[in-house]
């Protein structure tokens, strides 16, 4: 505002005056600002700082950790942040501390070694850490189970004889022998979930298909053959792909590491087991680089492990795009249908303003209530019938009556209606009378005028719409945990299997896997990096959405001036 | 349209004006089909969102829908024998009589066909002297001869498939063996009798006014098969009733602490026998009035409350609670009307839930449950006076018998009898709490727990929720609300207001991680840092504006007008800074090290980690953006012609601001607060995450809540569909469904009057 004589201007006064002239207030208000500006930077720069800084290969110590009272004890491990913690604390933990000092630093340690020690985390008084020193050779090893392994490498065995080798021979033979071993855990992996997963989905299709005969009365002996015939196929096919993999199972086997952790003890891991070995002392910027974006893409990429505190979210990723892909889907035609009928073919009066403060209004309306309603109707109602209907050779265990990617994707659909409406309404309403009085002045009915000129020149308000909808349907979470959302999901809801889209399966989702890693995971430490990793993905995804709503929405406003005028 | 055009034109041949004409017809057709199509598609799409509120009224309207009964079946009593038990079994389909003879008679619910009969072995001679119903849920009574041996009969009843079909085969089993057990007991005023894995009770009131314990145990075989039953201990008590009363019925309850004597004067004394030896006394309570005496007692499912009529036409719940010392005192709790007039003749106990029915020797009965202190239904059912009557254990059919051989049968639908209004939003005296109170307990491990389901500690959670990020969001939204629209400079509104936009799409889960996981606890440790930050800010912004006044001109001049939040954001930095880094020191200077414990030990206030100042600030974070964004818009479309009169009379700019612009965009401002509160109302997963989600009722800071959105989030999934609970949840549903709305309308139309008045001016 221009017309203001700010303080800026302001002469140099007494105190009183300045007072007097309401100045104090003015920056008080601007305070304001500040402040929530400082807590949205504040806020994002804490998600991405800790969420990004997970990935970092930090250096790993050996110490030495000096507790009064107590025998020192040798200690290796991952040094977390710190806080400054009063002595008085402490002592009411229990923590034997001199009172002469005031404060201490109290830091989280990663000590990893689950297996070994019970818990893989600690927090140690900084003081008490003594001798520090980050050995080049000191290796982590990140296995499928019991997470981590922090130690010094001792031997690579094969069918448990060690190979010789010491210092960076050995590495190298761990390195080649590792890479041996991941490539044949992919193809494992591949039998485990791609062949195997399908013969298994159609061996329950045929049990299905012949409970269908049953319940339908229709069971003959000629189809029963036909059913078994098929069957025996499929069995047959299992135990070929059995005999696979169990030869690739012993052959991935054959190989182990023996690692010396911080006691002078020794922990023997098959290499099957290590995921990742890697030494973050002895590694260069570059390789930490590499190393770092590895790292980023296994989390975007990978299935979680280890109750979702380890490896990736591609699940939960997948399951998001596509619930928001089918909520657009059944949000679009609905929204644009609704507002065209509001803004076009609706005598204007009293209802439709009551309809349209109503349709405002819902926006508002908690979404765990659209949750309770997805349940009750979508879920228990319409699922239950649907259920009785189609599938009653699978009852009593529910198809469409339980829990599910469509009935979420409905939900949320009806969710962000009212956004798509008032935004689609808008877009109608900011194009001129005049275009429209044109087309219709040429002949064209109204129908027409609508599907050629209105509907395409409101498009990007529609698209402004959807977009708001999606990136408002990202992020919710309350109303999916009532209809199908879990934390871990056994197969993707599109697969390769006939037919490819499984509407009636649960979903993993990045809103949700946020809730349920941190604050239902047993290892909430372990837990917490990934929690901000994946709070920083959704983030993102939210804020570029929104951004780019906000651009199309200024385009069409700067398209329709130039037609105003 | 080409086409059509060259229709219309003179000279062409007739086929093409005809095929024109098609063509015309064929477009108006489809316009006339999008209307339709147009039409039925929007309202679909309206209806379908109203659907949302008409389907969730649906769900909770049977909480509300009174008791009924529907007569299936009417025929002479086919028995027409006194019985000494009536009982329906599981299925509803058999019912049992047991005689006074010790004959055991099945018939058909339904068709009152007899189904069969057993025989409780009598000894040669012997006749019953006593009866009492031991366990109603099992089925298992005892009877008590006039030699003193004692039988305990258990009803069996068995679903078989046959060729037959489905049929239910009823039998009778002597837990402790056919033979009578010697008590040395004859004739007896009262009886009492509680079985259970181990041991056998037996409390006999005598005519000379003795009350006989005898407890015995049954050895458990080293195979597991029962034993032999031996007399483990026996007392004798004496109560020092005055010399008019004499006792009228015994019960004990079926965890063997208590024995309530009830005279016949209708006073109840209460005896704990724990300890035999040194047994404690509650009471007496008189439960009747003058002359009136006690008809029947009998104990509410779950073994706590025990219900007495008395022939004034009183049904009187009571059970023991706890006293402020360690002591217990015997308490009325809720006294409930007689179903009419008349004596109450008969009363049944509902098996699964806190319910009953009594009947009356008019002929009328009554469905009562003691929780809601409800009656549900009162009907009269027969002309003549009521003999028996039998509930069947899910409640769901009611067997009635009258004194003249009639037997009726009626359907029971009484689905939520837990659920009043005075329930659900006042206090109620639940079993084994010392007084009235609000509780929220949905559910617990064991089956006979009485549910409590009182709204109040929840809506009471929702609105101290969102009373406390109101007190957060509301002075810093609206504050920043009008140094934007007013103050700041074009250039950096425009950076502003959509940063801050953009976050009102900030998933709340995201909020309510951070709050849960990364604020509560730092907010643990540096607790004096945040108070001495609320402190510090409102005194060093204003101070650092006088500040700059100071400043050298040169300086000052180079920072334009509007600019005044970048000049702060060292400032606050700075003030946070040192906030956090006094922290400790005070917390060292003042509470002793740690603030937390000093506020448990010296101040006597409890603190919890995820508390009501987490909640409030996250919430506070998530509603800012809500209240920002409305109320901005508000102040910024105050026409400029009013502002600018203003400054042209010589108002400085704050003045204007409070007597001009204020007052005419407070209507904004208002509706902005509102949607921003219901926001707040709604939200879920921020206080799922932040707050221990204990469905308390404390106003204090530092103490969590259970609001209703994320007892829904909480709950739901567990719940069974149709059940009350089911309902309840639905019902919170609901409620937070009509608030929001309710306050969003309210804030529509403020801000549509609003734009109106605007465009007048």
């Amino acid at each position: 505002m221009s017309q203001q004589k700010s303080i800026t201007r302001t002469r140099a006064g007494s105190f009183s005056e300045w007072y007097a002239s309401g100045q104090p207030w003015v920056w008080f208000t601007g305070g304001a600002v500040a402040l929530s500006g400082l807590m949205v930077v504040g806020l994002l720069a804490l998600i991405a700082i800790r969420g990004l800084g997970h990935f970092w290969p930090a250096p790993i110590i050996e110490a030495v950790y000096v507790e009064p009272g107590e025998a020192p004890r040798p200690l290796i491990a991952q040094l977390g942040y710190s806080e400054t913690v009063s002595t008085a604390r402490l002592q009411s933990a229990g923590i034997p501390v001199d009172g002469d000092q005031e404060f201490y630093e109290r830091r989280l340690v990663k000590v990893a070694n689950r297996d070994v020690y019970g818990a893989d985390f600690r927090y140690l008084l900084d003081d008490w850490i003594q001798q520090r020193t980050t050995p080049e050779t000191l290796s982590v090893f990140e296995r499928l189970e019991w997470g981590d392994l922090y130690g010094y490498l001792i031997s690579v065995s094969e069918h448990g004889e060690p190979i010789a080798g010491e210092g960076d021979d050995l590495w190298s033979v761990f390195k080649t022998r590792h890479a041996r071993a991941r490539d044949l855990y992919h193809q494992i992996e591949h039998i485990q979930e791609g062949a195997i997963g399908s013969v298994n989905y159609e061996l329950e299709q045929l049990r299905l298909r012949q409970r269908r005969l049953e319940l339908e009365n229709r069971v003959t002996d000629e189809a029963l053959a036909r059913i078994q015939q098929e069957r025996d196929t499929l069995n047959a096919e299992y135990r070929a792909l059995q005999q696979e993999l169990d030869a690739l199972n012993a052959a991935i086997e054959r190989d182990s590491i023996t690692v010396r952790v911080q006691n002078e003890q020794t922990v023997t891991v098959s290499l099957a087991e290590v995921v990742r070995g890697y030494r973050p002392n002895a590694m260069s910027l570059l390789g930490k680089l590499r190393f770092y974006f590895a790292k980023i893409w296994e989390f975007v990429s990978d299935d979680p492990r280890e109750a979702n505190t380890e490896g990736g979210v591609f699940p939960a990723i997948f399951g998001t795009v596509l619930m928001v892909m089918l909520m657009s889907v059944f949000v679009t035609p609905f929204g644009v249908v609704a507002a065209l009928y509001l803004r076009e073919y609706a005598k204007q009066g009293v209802v439709t303003r009551v309809i349209r403060i109503a349709v405002n209004n819902l926006a508002g309306v908690p979404s765990i209530v659209y949750g309770v309603f997805g349940l009750g109707f979508f879920v228990y109602a319409l699922g239950g019938s649907i259920d009785q209907l189609f599938f009653p050779a699978a009852l009593p265990s529910p198809t469409f009556g339980t829990g599910g990617i469509f009935w979420a994707s409905l939900t949320l659909a009806l969710l962000t209606l009212p956004v798509v409406i008032v935004s689609t309404e808008e877009g109608l309403a900011r194009i001129p009378r005049s275009l429209r009085e044109a087309s219709l002045a040429l002949g064209a009915t109204k129908a027409e005028t609508l599907w050629k000129i209105v509907l395409p020149m409101s498009s990007p308000a529609m698209m402004t719409g959807l977009i708001l909808a999606i990136a408002r349907a990202a992020g919710e979470v309350a109303p999916l945990m009532l209809v199908g959302v879990v934390k871990l999901a056994p197969s993707l809801p599109l697969d390769g299997n006939f037919p490819y889209l499984h509407l009636d399966r649960k979903f993993m989702h990045l809103g949700f896997h946020i809730y349920d890693v941190g604050f239902q995971s047993p290892n909430v430490e372990a837990a917490r990096p990934l929690v901000y990793a994946t709070a920083l993905l959704l983030v993102l995804v939210i804020v570029i959405l929104n951004l780019a709503a906000v651009r199309i929405r200024n385009r069409l406003r700067e398209r329709y001036r130039a037609l105003e005028h | 349209m080409e086409q059509t055009s060259r229709g219309k034109h003179p000279g062409l041949d007739k086929d093409d004006r005809a095929g024109s004409d098609r063509l015309i017809q064929w477009r108006y057709f489809k316009d006339r089909m999008a209307t339709v199509a147009v039409g039925i598609g929007g309202i679909g799409v309206l209806v379908a969102i109203l659907l949302i509120f008409f389907y969730l009224a649906w769900v909770v309207l049977p909480l509300f829908a009174p008791a009924s009964m529907d007569k299936v079946a009417e025929y002479a009593d086919p028995i027409g024998e006194p019985a000494l038990l009536l009982s329906v079994e599981e299925q509803a389909e058999v019912a049992t009589h047991v005689g006074t003879d010790g004959r055991v008679r099945y018939f058909d619910v339904l068709t009152g066909e007899l189904r069969g009969e057993s025989r409780i072995p009598i000894p040669e001679g012997a006749s019953i002297a006593s009866f009492d119903q031991i366990d109603s849920n099992r089925g298992v009574f005892g009877l008590l001869l006039d030699n003193g041996g004692l039988v305990v009969v258990k009803e069996v009843h068995q679903i078989r498939f046959d060729d037959q079909g489905r049929r239910v085969v009823s039998s009778l089993d002597f837990p402790y063996g056919e033979d009578p057990i010697e008590t040395g007991l004859g004739e007896v005023r009262s009886l009492d009798v509680r079985v259970s894995p181990e041991s056998l009770l037996i409390a006999a009131a005598m005519p000379d006014g003795r009350i006989e314990l005898i407890r015995y145990v049954q050895e458990v075989g080293l195979f597991g098969g029962s034993g032999e039953l031996t007399a483990d201990e026996q007392a004798a008590l004496r109560l020092d009733l005055p010399p008019d009363q004499r006792i009228e019925r015994l019960l004990l309850d079926p965890a063997e602490n208590w024995l309530h004597v009830l005279t016949d004067a209708g006073e109840v004394v209460t005896t704990n026998i724990r300890r035999l030896g040194r047994p404690e006394r509650l009471g007496p309570v008189t439960v009747a009035g003058d002359g009136a005496h006690v008809v029947d007692a009998r104990y509410l499912n779950g073994g706590i409350s025990l219900l007495v009529t008395t022939s004034d036409g009183r049904i009187t719940q009571l059970f023991p609670v706890r006293d402020e010392g360690a002591g217990w005192r015997l308490q009325k709790v809720r006294e409930f009307e007689a179903p009419g007039e008349a004596m109450v003749s008969a009363l049944d106990i509902e098996q699964r839930r806190r319910g009953f029915v009594a009947a009356d020797a008019e002929g009328r009965v009554a469905i009562y449950y003691a929780t809601s202190h409800r009656q549900l239904l009162n009907e009269a059912v027969m002309d003549g006076p009521i003999a028996d009557i039998a509930l069947a254990p899910r409640a769901d059919r009611l067997l009635v018998t009258s004194r003249d051989g009639q037997v009726s049968v009626y359907d029971v639908h009484n689905e939520h009898p837990e659920v009043s209004l005075s329930s659900l939003w006042g206090k109620v005296w639940y079993e084994s709490y010392p007084e009235p109170d609000y509780v929220w307990q949905s559910s617990s491990a064991t089956s006979d727990f009485e549910p409590k389901f009182s709204l109040m500690p929840l809506s009471f959670g929702t609105l101290k929720a969102a009373f406390y990020a109101m007190l957060f969001a509301m002075p810093l939204a609206i504050c920043g609300a009008i140094y934007t629209a007013y103050f700041m400079s074009p250039e950096l509104r425009q950076i502003v207001k959509p940063t801050i936009e953009i976050m009102e799409a900030l998933p709340t889960v995201i909020l309510g991680f951070l709050a849960g996981l990364w604020l509560a606890p730092v907010l643990e440790l540096n607790m004096p840092g945040a108070f001495l930050l609320i402190l510090m800010l409102p005194l060093a912004i204003p101070l650092s504006g006088f500040l700059w006044t100071r400043f050298p001109a040169s300086i000052r001049h180079r920072v334009p007008d509007g600019w005044v939040p970048a000049l702060l954001i060292p400032v606050v930095v700075f003030i946070g800074w040192l906030a956090f880094a006094l922290s400790r020191p005070v917390e060292a200077a003042l509470f002793g090290g740690s603030m937390p414990l000093w506020l448990n030990n010296e101040m006597g206030i409890t603190y919890d980690q995820r508390n009501a100042l987490v909640v409030g600030l996250a919430m506070g974070f998530a509603v800012i953006p809500t209240i920002f964004s409305i109320a901005e818009d508000a102040v910024f479309s105050v026409p400029k012609q009013l502002s600018q009169g203003s400054l042209a009379l010589g108002a400085t700019p704050w003045q204007t601001l409070v007597r001009v612009v204020l007052p005419t965009a407070s209507p904004g401002m208002f509706s902005a607060v509102m949607i921003g509160m219901g926001r707040a109302v709604g939200e879920t997963m921020i206080v799922l995450m932040a707050t221990g989600n204990t469905p308390i009722m404390d106003m204090s800071i530092f103490q969590g809540m259970r609001t209703l959105s994320a007892n829904i989030a909480v709950e739901m999934p567990e719940s069974e569909v149709g059940s009350t609970h089911f309902r309840l949840l639905f019902l919170s549903g609901l409620v937070l469904f009509l608030f929001t709305f309710f306050f969003n309308t309210l804030a529509e139309v403020v801000r549509q009057r609003l734009r109106r008045k605007y465009s007048t001016l």
